[in-house]
């Protein structure tokens, strides 16, 4: 066994039992007297609900029981709360419509909780549901967002005017409109960001109990942060105080965002747990998934950057629409705001900014934060344009990206929309993904592609982006509606092996083996020794769960704090043991010393001391070695970096192949170099799937198209490049203790915009300026069909 | 309700079924096999895959009753008896080719049938072929593929024992 | 999907007997696309019958005929020595449906009967001008398909077996659906000393058709060359978020090409 503390590539604990066939997911549990829920969803767009008749399906072989939202408002329960509230331009609060548990007296889009039936068996509720008669009136509908803004379209909400939840601007309108005015040239792009929806491959579930005796009440979901849950559930919808309400979050199967969500099923099996005294499950089906877990994405912007004559940004100026769906999901109106704007200066020194983002209702499901969340579609946005400005000006794009860069010795940089970048070095991950992915041979490879009738593309983009969410402080002043914070307990037992208590949660990030390598580095406890628990309300303290990147560089900052604090009472513990000065006690790999002595004891000795405190200082120090901490960060983390692809399109499908893709990002203090290669290599599948596969497509009339795997493009294994290189040249962040800046997004924001990137310049002889994703052959065939001649002549592919 | 009598992991059982009651629901619900996971209901994602007579099959994609008399191997059924993980399984571990771990099963389970199924060797290119009806969300694949030929040698150097 | 009961018979003419017996009643064959039908609640069969059991699978020669059981799985037409080096193209198609847990189950019989309009066997049947065997009739590919979802099978009509005649050359191509990988468009082509005969799936609202422009030109000069000009008209063909009829029509061309081009 070799070193298993910071910086070694252990491999994962938790692999075991997933390799095994024993991992605990939600569907896996089951509760004695399990009944099950079956959720009627409606298969319009939006309509009124005229009559529910539920006899027949209440009658049918196996039923329990058939809720609707009738019974829902009955019962007193509450709307499904937003987490986020962002203010207008003229300061005045979005529009926050209710968003019910079940719907009443409207349908908004397609997939939009009717009622609910719940029977002995699935299918018996299944078959129950079928008979549901419930009688809608259609309205019309807007699905996209230029439609849903345009004067007198249907309203999703009554007395929203326009669709629009918020308009909301960030920087000096005047200012920059003022540069803009006399800048040497301005270069315009308008671009979409793709709607897409998460498919973790595991689909949502949740299990509701409720103990009799005690009264108290059980949830068992597929949830990225059960406390969360717990809090939006008990306190908002079902009014259950927090000690009578326990939420586990056991294997989760991927979230990416899509798990963060307070979900109207946990608060239904939930509420008829305890109503039926029975325990209810509810499963979904993917298709269910497809039009009931909140999607990602879904932006229409017009981009603007002012220029000198050398190239240099003066200003950037943006018009976005961002499609928040049919209701307002936890973190939905923080991602185009907080999440989005405020990264649009990106790796560049551009001096004065201004974005203008209208959120917008439509009949479709609701949006919010998908891997990476506002910061690819801000990267996008910008890397996009830089091409443009490069294309444009005839500057070369790598030369106008590093004359724009943020030196390496201005930071901390003030960006001027509101971030304060704390570290990085963006000509250092530039340069080195230029030589990994062999940037100067690759005329050299198009002309070799060219032969075989190939056109060949390479695309590169440089990013930055905000992790690690987030100082409360900051956060509330900017509209949310909890703290960002992090928990952590470490409980060192009697013998000194160790159990962690964390308020992260781990569904594929590989928490069990990092956060026991803390441990390892800082306790200097064996890893065998080492335990993490997270995932359940009842035995951790607290916690806001994992999403933004944050779980390492805020939970594993608290777990610093919390050993830290381990570590002092350890020392006196130890000072009085060798009867010693506090202040002459060391601590290093798992022993305390006196310094300038031989004398010592292990964290073990220590530890049994606190437990059987026989000679122990009862009068000053509580006996137990149990610390936890809670750790809220100061800043945003920056991780960044420069992603460079490398595509070949055929001429006559359109078809586009990803040949190779080079990823060098700067993520800070890496952990686990294996666990974070993972990560990457992930969030780019994510992102090649974005730019050249996945669409969630609606009709104009809000019916969802892809609503199936048989419609909506996922990678597979052979449309990801074999030759896909992962790197890390990194800065330390400055404000945590460990440096850490995280991973689990970078792949995700710096990825699209450089597959795109890619296939323009594979397209250049056919004139092409810029195309929206996903870059699929149809689309593809389209432009160059309707380029004007270009004089190059495809050879046949198959010769 | 009818009978069937198949064979699960070595050991064989005779259970009730509906008509329509599937493989994986008879795996997961009334064997309490619960390592067969089920992540779609179009037959694309994989997370079903088990071995019915040695070939990988969706068991999400199988009635129950058509299993009559099969011999049926699991994800839980693929480790020795004393814990020792099969090759496939241990490359996985090493080559860090799984994260959430939902699709593991199901993956293991093909790359298993596609690596006894050629003996020859495999490419790159041939493994992510073979891995077509499989989706993972996490990994981005390239670990699989990495484990997978890693544990090619292996299996077969086994095989040969 | 709703409760049926499930029969499996151990012959011919007690599968025909219930299928025709009961007009609610279907036959499963590998159950690859019909499992997922029942599980939407596509279908509400009151008995399906397993057709495992007859005896039905199995690849022979017999001088210039390959016969095919109707219960032969995608994976072992595969990977048959015969088929691979007779006719190649159909051991390549087959190695291209759906997955290979798929294949695995997956028989000839039941993509045939199921005429999936995006399904790859129709295409070669029809190229290669085969004839599906009954339990009561031959019927000769040209007069079995009869638009999307529909055959000349009558009610509890059974395929045993196809017939296939082994050409000089042939090949398939297929352009994938990225999402379901379906064909978008399918091409087999068959180089007979007689003609050229080619079939396309996947491409038109009637299902599979024969692209008599083309055989023209193939078989005066079996050639990519010899068809790069045609154009297929769009009318008639399918359109979705995929790929519009134009985008198809224009593939048609492109992996017509490729075909002959593999063929040749």
């Amino acid at each position: 066994m070799g070193y298993q503390g910071i910086g070694a590539s252990v491999r994962r604990k938790e692999d075991l039992r997933f390799l095994s066939g024993k991992g605990n997911y939600t569907d896996d549990i089951n509760r004695p007297g399990q009944l099950y829920a079956v959720i009627k969803r409606s298969d319009r767009p939006h309509a009124t609900i005229d009559s529910i008749d539920i006899a027949a399906a209440s009658a049918a072989p196996g039923v329990v029981k058939v809720f609707t939202g009738a019974d829902i408002v009955e019962a007193g329960l509450g709307g499904i709360p937003c987490g986020w509230q962002i203010h207008n331009i003229d300061g005045t609060p979005m529009a926050e419509p209710m968003h019910p548990v079940l719907a009443v007296g409207k349908v908004r889009h397609v997939g939009d909780p009717v009622a609910v039936v719940i029977a002995e068996s699935r299918q018996d509720a299944k078959n129950a549901a079928e008979l549901l008669d419930i009688a809608y009136t259609d309205m019309s509908a807007v699905a996209n967002l230029t439609d849903a803004v345009k004067p007198g379209a249907v309203e999703v909400h009554d007395g929203v005017g326009g669709n629009i939840c918020y308009d909301w601007a960030i920087g000096d309108k005047a200012i920059v409109d003022g540069v803009f005015a006399n800048a040497h040239k301005v270069v315009k792009l308008d671009l979409t960001n793709n709607r897409l929806i998460p498919n973790a491959m595991e689909p949502r579930v949740a299990l509701g109990d409720f103990d009799t005796s005690s009264g108290d009440w059980t949830l068992y979901t597929t949830s990225q942060n059960p406390h969360v849950i717990r809090l939006l559930m008990g306190a908002f919808v079902l009014h259950i105080p927090e000690n009578k309400l326990r939420v586990v979050a056991p294997d989760v199967g991927g979230g990416f965002g899509s798990k963060i969500y307070h979900y109207a099923e946990e608060a239904i099996v939930t509420w008829a747990a305890g109503k039926l005294r029975r325990p209810v499950k509810w499963t979904a089906d993917r298709s269910e998934s497809f039009m009931s877990d909140a999607h990602g994405r879904d932006h229409v912007s017009t981009a603007e950057m002012a220029i000198d004559k050398e190239g240099h940004f003066l200003g950037l100026r943006i018009t976005t629409l961002a499609n928040m769906g049919a209701y307002l999901s936890t973190f939905a109106p923080a991602v185009p705001t907080y999440l989005y704007a405020t990264l649009l200066a990106g790796v560049y020194k551009t001096p004065v900014i201004y974005c203008n983002v209208k959120a917008v209702f439509t009949n479709t499901v609701p949006v919010d934060a998908y891997r990476g969340a506002g910061r690819p579609e801000a990267t996008y946005l910008l890397e996009r344009l830089v091409d443009v400005i490069a294309l444009e000006t005839g500057i070369d794009k790598v030369e106008l990206r590093r004359k724009n860069f943020i030196g390496v010795d201005a930071f901390p940089y003030q960006t001027p929309v509101a971030l304060q970048y704390d570290s990085g070095d963006y000509q250092t991950t530039l340069k080195v993904a230029l030589k990994n992915a062999d940037w100067d041979g690759f005329e050299a490879r198009r002309a070799e592609a060219k032969k075989r009738g190939k056109l060949r593309g390479i695309g590169i983009s440089t990013y930055v982006e905000a992790c690690g969410i987030a100082p409360s402080a900051v956060v509330g002043s900017l509209g949310a509606r909890a703290g960002l914070y992090e928990v952590a307990e470490i409980r060192v037992h009697p013998t000194g092996s160790v159990t962690v208590f964390t308020g992260t949660h781990s569904h594929g990030q590989g928490h069990e083996t990092t956060f026991a390598q803390l441990v390892v580095d800082q306790l200097g406890v064996p890893f065998d020794q080492i335990e993490i628990v997270h995932g359940d309300t009842a035995k951790i303290p607290f916690g806001m769960g994992t999403y933004g990147s944050r779980s390492l560089p805020v939970g594993g900052s608290a777990m610093v704090k919390a050993m830290d604090k381990v570590i002092a009472k350890g020392k006196k513990i130890a000072a009085h043991l060798m009867e010693a000065a506090v202040e002459d006690i060391e601590f290093k790999d798992n022993t305390f010393t006196v310094a300038g002595t031989d004398k010592s004891k292990t964290l073990t000795d220590i530890s049994l001391a606190a437990y059987v405190p026989h000679n122990y200082p009862i009068e000053e120090l509580e006996p137990g070695l149990d610390e936890t901490a809670f750790y809220d960060p100061k800043n945003f983390t920056f991780p960044g970096g420069c992603h460079i692809a490398e595509v070949e399109i055929d001429p006559e499908t359109g078809v586009v192949e990803m040949v190779g893709f080079t990823a060098v990002d700067d993520v800070g203090r890496v952990v686990n170099p294996m666990i974070v290669e993972g990560q990457v290599q992930g969030g780019v599948a994510q992102g090649i799937g974005q730019a050249l596969m996945e669409a969630c497509t609606y009709d104009s009339d809000g019916q969802l198209l892809s609503g199936s795997y048989m419609d909506y493009a996922m990678p597979r294994a052979n449309d990801i490049p074999g030759s896909l290189s992962v790197a890390t040249e990194n800065t330390l962040c400055t404000h945590n203790p460990l440096g850490s800046k995280g991973c689990g997004e970078v792949g995700a924001i710096g990825s699209p915009p450089a597959v795109i990137n890619a296939v323009v310049d594979a397209l250049k002889e056919y004139g092409v300026r810029h195309l929206d994703m996903p870059a699929t052959g149809a689309k593809l065939w389209s432009i160059i069909q309707a380029a004007p001649s270009s004089g190059h002549t495809p050879a046949m592919a198959a010769e | 309700m009818a009978q069937v009598t198949l064979t699960v992991n070595g050991k064989q059982h005779t259970v009730e079924v509906e008509g329509r009651t599937l493989l994986v629901e008879l795996l997961r619900e009334k064997l309490g096999l619960t390592g067969t996971h089920i992540g779609c209901d179009t037959s694309q994602c994989g997370a079903c895959v088990v071995h019915i007579d040695g070939m990988s099959v969706k068991s999400c994609t199988q009635l129950a009753l058509q299993a009559d008399g099969a011999n049926i191997l699991t994800i839980e059924g693929l480790a020795e008896a004393d814990g020792t993980l099969h090759p496939m399984q241990e490359m996985f571990r090493e080559h860090h080719a799984l994260q959430c771990g939902f699709c593991t099963p199901g993956m293991v389970m093909t790359a298993v049938d596609l690596v006894q199924s050629h003996p020859e060797g495999l490419s790159e290119k041939e493994i992510r072929e073979g891995l077509e009806g499989n989706l993972c969300r996490c990994t981005g694949y390239h670990n699989i593929v990495k484990a997978i030929a890693a544990a090619h040698p292996l299996m077969h150097a086994q095989a040969a024992e | 999907m709703y409760d049926f009961a499930y029969q499996k018979p151990g012959s011919l003419a007690d599968a025909v007997s219930v299928l025709s017996g009961d007009m609610e009643a279907k036959a499963l064959a590998g159950g690859q696309t019909f499992i997922p039908v029942l599980k939407q609640r596509l279908n509400k069969p009151s008995t399906v019958v397993d057709l495992a059991g007859l005896g039905l699978s199995g690849i022979t020669v017999s001088g210039d005929v390959i016969t095919i059981g109707a219960m032969t799985r995608h994976a072992d037409i595969a990977s048959n020595a015969d088929i691979k080096a007779k006719i190649p193209g159909l051991a390549h198609q087959a190695s291209l449906i759906g997955d290979e847990a798929v294949r695995h189950r997956g028989t000839m019989g039941g993509s045939l009967a199921n005429n999936d309009p995006a399904a790859c066997y129709p295409s070669a049947l029809l190229a290669l001008g085969g004839t599906i065997k009954t339990d009561r009739r031959t019927i000769a590919a040209d007069d079995f398909f009869q638009g999307m979802f529909t055959t000349a099978l009558d009610q509890g009509e059974i395929i045993t077996s196809i017939d296939l005649p082994i050409p000089e050359k042939s090949a398939y191509e297929k352009f994938r659906n990225p999402a379901s990988r379906y064909a978008i468009v399918g091409v087999f082509v068959a180089k007979f000393a007689s003609g050229v005969r080619l079939a396309i799936t996947g491409a038109s609202q009637g299902g599979v058709f024969r692209h008599t422009e083309m055989e023209k030109a193939l078989s005066a000069n079996f050639a990519p060359d010899a068809i790069a000009g045609i154009v297929t008209p769009a009318d008639g063909l399918n359109g979705d978020i995929h790929a519009s009829a134009e985008y198809r029509a224009h593939l048609i061309g492109v992996i017509s090409k490729r075909a002959v081009a593999k063929a040749a």
